[in-house]
């Protein structure tokens, strides 16, 4: 069997100096790659890729940030700038299909860069990993480590409403046989972790409470085992709030990509 | 009965032209906006407006606030078809004018018309008992004191005094149609399975005495619903008309896409691209003349009709993180505020006044409020009747960045990472793909 874990991952430039081009391109967007956290869902999602033999590449140091958080905090030109350099990039590639862990890139890829002259079809990693297992190349039926475990899914404001994608995730964490339990608000009705819109980069306003907190309390409510998350900024915000209260020993705040992948590499 | 016609004829056509010269109010100030192009996928518009306008399809997510909502529509618009009647009746001078022609049916109408009044009562009374009595926390932010909590309650009160007049009118009716009498002129025509209960109370008066109640009742409920449709351009109930076409233009794309500039799309083609033409002309009609939005006349005209359509519901604001906990923002404030500046300045137009200085921006909206907001949709898909509060305070944020490079410091410093170095953090582009080898 090939050993996965010291496959170096290739990037755009160096398959296409061989000749190849890769089935889909991996966004790891800027969480992905600098925040340490965020790495380890970045890891966890190549090894799925690996062992399910898919052909993919990274943008590595041709990637910059999609521009989305310019874009949220009002700063059109910025983002329309940001996302001309990298469909310049992506074209030039003759980049077909994204697969992204990040459902802010994932969003900004799919929606906000087809009028700027870039059109892809645009996955987020729980859909890409569920069509995997759906097609029978990603084989995930030998987990029994969750069987029965209580798992609650906090729906990233990205995914969920902005593009509708309830179920994908919510397939897998089943796959699993884990006991999905929903929080008091989920699906269209999610509370936003309080990172979004350009929030993680700055102090809440005042209140009398954080968002991150509140969100938390409401998955604690469930009493999960695990708190499933789908985009690493509310990983960040949730392993925080879970922080807060004290749990972290006890409630584990994991991306759907770490669950499904070996245990001993998170 | 002939001066009678005139009056009603008189009071009748008064009434419609006051409502038609506030519906022109409203068209011209929407009209202040930018245009927005809307025309696109048209059937799906229409299926749009049929399942959340007219089916209500948001309104039953809440189920109690919901079912309550969907009988006192129903009944609206049920109670509204005895309207026709009373008004021929009225420029005619004749007394149920169309019992002769519809036979049965018109009694099974006057019967259903007076179920449905019955349930309106039930209805609204529930709704004045959430409202007043029940600490649903909606009903109770602070953008819901004064005016919009009076308007809140009025509409219900409005709406039961209709009800009992239009009740009143029929137990009355019955009864005089009863009276040896009234047998001529009351003809017996109408089934009343709900004011037969009434009836009894005028036993024992004059025939003289019932008959003004009768009329007295008649007149006040035809007098009532003329007022109420005139009361509705200062109301939040204005919903019932503006409900409609506010669904039909409503954003149909990925609540995820945020509007995209082409006027900030044409200056970065012309940074990037040193060939390009910087004297072409522009690729769009109606360019605004600053990126972003300070005032009411630089949103878009979906958005002033969002204004006014706006039911004050504060479902948005119920499942608003930034709400929720504590801070300032409220979507519903947003569209409230944005309804009061247009009105505003549509007061200055129509005394042709000079424009006062103040705008949308700081003097209603303060930018404490738009730096809250975490973009999670969360209020847009809330929203029974499809508005977009995030549009505006995005559109805000823009003229925050892009005119007044006024962003709160930490997303200065966020932005200009991305400039320099490809990442909301300072970390090094070239360091991309650090994390496969470590
Ligand atoms: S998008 Fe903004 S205003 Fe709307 S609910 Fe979310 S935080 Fe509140
Ligand atoms: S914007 Fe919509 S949800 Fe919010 S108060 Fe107005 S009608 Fe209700």
């Amino acid at each position: 069997m090939m050993d996965n874990t010291t496959n170096p991952v290739q990037t755009m430039a160096e398959m296409t100096q061989n000749g190849v081009s890769p089935e889909v391109l991996f966004w790891v967007g800027c969480a992905g790659s600098f925040d340490d956290r965020s790495k380890k869902i970045t890891k966890a999602f190549v090894e799925l890729l690996q062992r399910a033999n898919v052909s993919f590449a990274v943008l590595g140091p041709e990637e910059s940030c999609t521009g989305d958080p310019a874009k949220r905090a009002g700063n059109e030109f910025l983002f329309q700038m940001q996302a001309s350099t990298n469909i310049e990039v992506l074209n030039g590639y003759q980049v077909k299909k994204i697969v992204t862990a990040c459902p802010h890139c994932f969003n900004t890829l799919k929606n906000e860069y087809p009028q700027l002259g870039g059109q892809y079809e645009v996955l987020h990693h729980t859909q890409f990993l569920h069509q995997l297992i759906e097609e029978g190349r990603l084989n995930i039926e030998s987990k029994t480590e969750y069987k029965g475990k209580k798992i609650t899914f906090h729906d990233p404001c990205y995914l969920g409403r902005a593009n509708k994608e309830y179920e994908a995730p919510r397939a897998l964490i089943k796959k699993l046989s884990a006991e999905l339990v929903e929080m008091k608000s989920c699906k269209e009705k999610g509370l936003c972790c309080g990172a979004g819109g350009a929030q993680m980069f700055k102090d809440a306003e005042k209140g009398d409470k954080e968002i991150n907190i509140e969100r938390t309390e409401q998955a604690l409510d469930t009493n999960p085992e695990i708190i499933a998350a789908g985009c690493p900024f509310c990983n960040t915000m949730l392993h925080d709030g879970v922080t807060n209260k004290g749990k972290e020993s006890k409630v584990a705040v994991l991306d759907i990509a770490q669950l499904l992948a070996q245990t001993e590499s998170l | 009965m002939y001066l009678s016609s005139i009056l009603f004829a008189v009071v009748f056509f008064v009434a419609i032209g006051m409502f038609t010269r506030n519906i022109r109010r409203i068209i011209r100030n929407i009209n202040l906006g930018r245009k927005t192009d809307r025309s696109d996928q048209k059937s799906k518009r229409w299926k749009h407006m049929t399942r959340v306008a007219l089916g209500q399809s948001k309104m039953v997510v809440l189920p109690i606030a919901g079912l309550l909502h969907i009988i006192v529509y129903i009944g609206f618009i049920v109670i509204n078809i005895e309207l026709l009647e009373i008004v021929l009746d009225g420029f005619l001078g004749t007394h149920r004018v169309l019992s002769p022609y519809l036979g049965g049916t018109y009694d099974v109408l006057i019967a259903t018309f007076e179920i449905f009044a019955l349930l309106v009562i039930l209805a609204v009374s529930v709704f004045w008992l959430r409202r007043n009595t029940m600490k649903i926390r909606r009903f109770w932010k602070p953008e819901m004191k004064r005016w919009p909590k009076k308007d809140a309650d009025y509409i219900l009160y409005i709406e039961l005094v209709l009800m009992f007049l239009f009740l009143t009118m029929n137990a009355s009716d019955y009864w005089l149609q009863q009276h040896p009498e009234g047998q001529s002129y009351y003809t017996q025509a109408g089934s009343f399975p709900v004011s037969s209960w009434i009836t009894p109370f005028f036993d024992g008066m004059s025939y003289a005495s019932v008959v003004s109640i009768e009329r007295t009742a008649w007149w006040l409920h035809i007098l009532g619903i003329l007022a109420f449709l005139n009361y509705l351009y200062y109301s939040k109930h204005l919903h019932i008309l503006l409900a409609f076409p506010n669904t039909f233009y409503a954003n149909l794309n990925p609540l995820g896409r945020f509007s995209h500039s082409e006027a900030v799309a044409n200056e970065v083609k012309l940074m990037m691209d040193p060939s390009a033409d910087p004297y072409a002309p522009p690729t769009v009609e109606s360019e605004p003349l600053h990126f972003g939005v300070s005032d009411v006349n630089d949103l878009n005209r979906v958005q002033l009709m969002n204004a006014y359509s706006c039911t004050e519901c504060g479902r948005c604001s119920d499942v608003c993180p930034a709400n929720q906990t504590g801070k300032k923002l409220s979507p519903r404030k947003i569209m409230m505020d944005t309804r009061d500046r247009l009105e505003q300045v549509g007061k200055q137009l129509n005394r042709g006044l000079e424009m006062d200085n103040n705008t949308l921006l700081d003097n209603y909206i303060s930018r404490e409020e738009l730096w809250a907001c975490t973009t999670c949709n969360a209020c847009v898909e809330a929203c029974p009747i499809s508005i977009d509060p995030l549009s505006i305070i995005m559109d805000m944020r823009q003229y925050l960045v892009l005119e007044q490079s006024s962003a709160p410091t930490e997303l200065n410093a966020m932005m200009t990472n991305i400039e320099n170095n490809g990442a909301p953090w300072p970390f090094n582009q070239q360091d991309r793909l650090n994390w496969s080898k470590e």
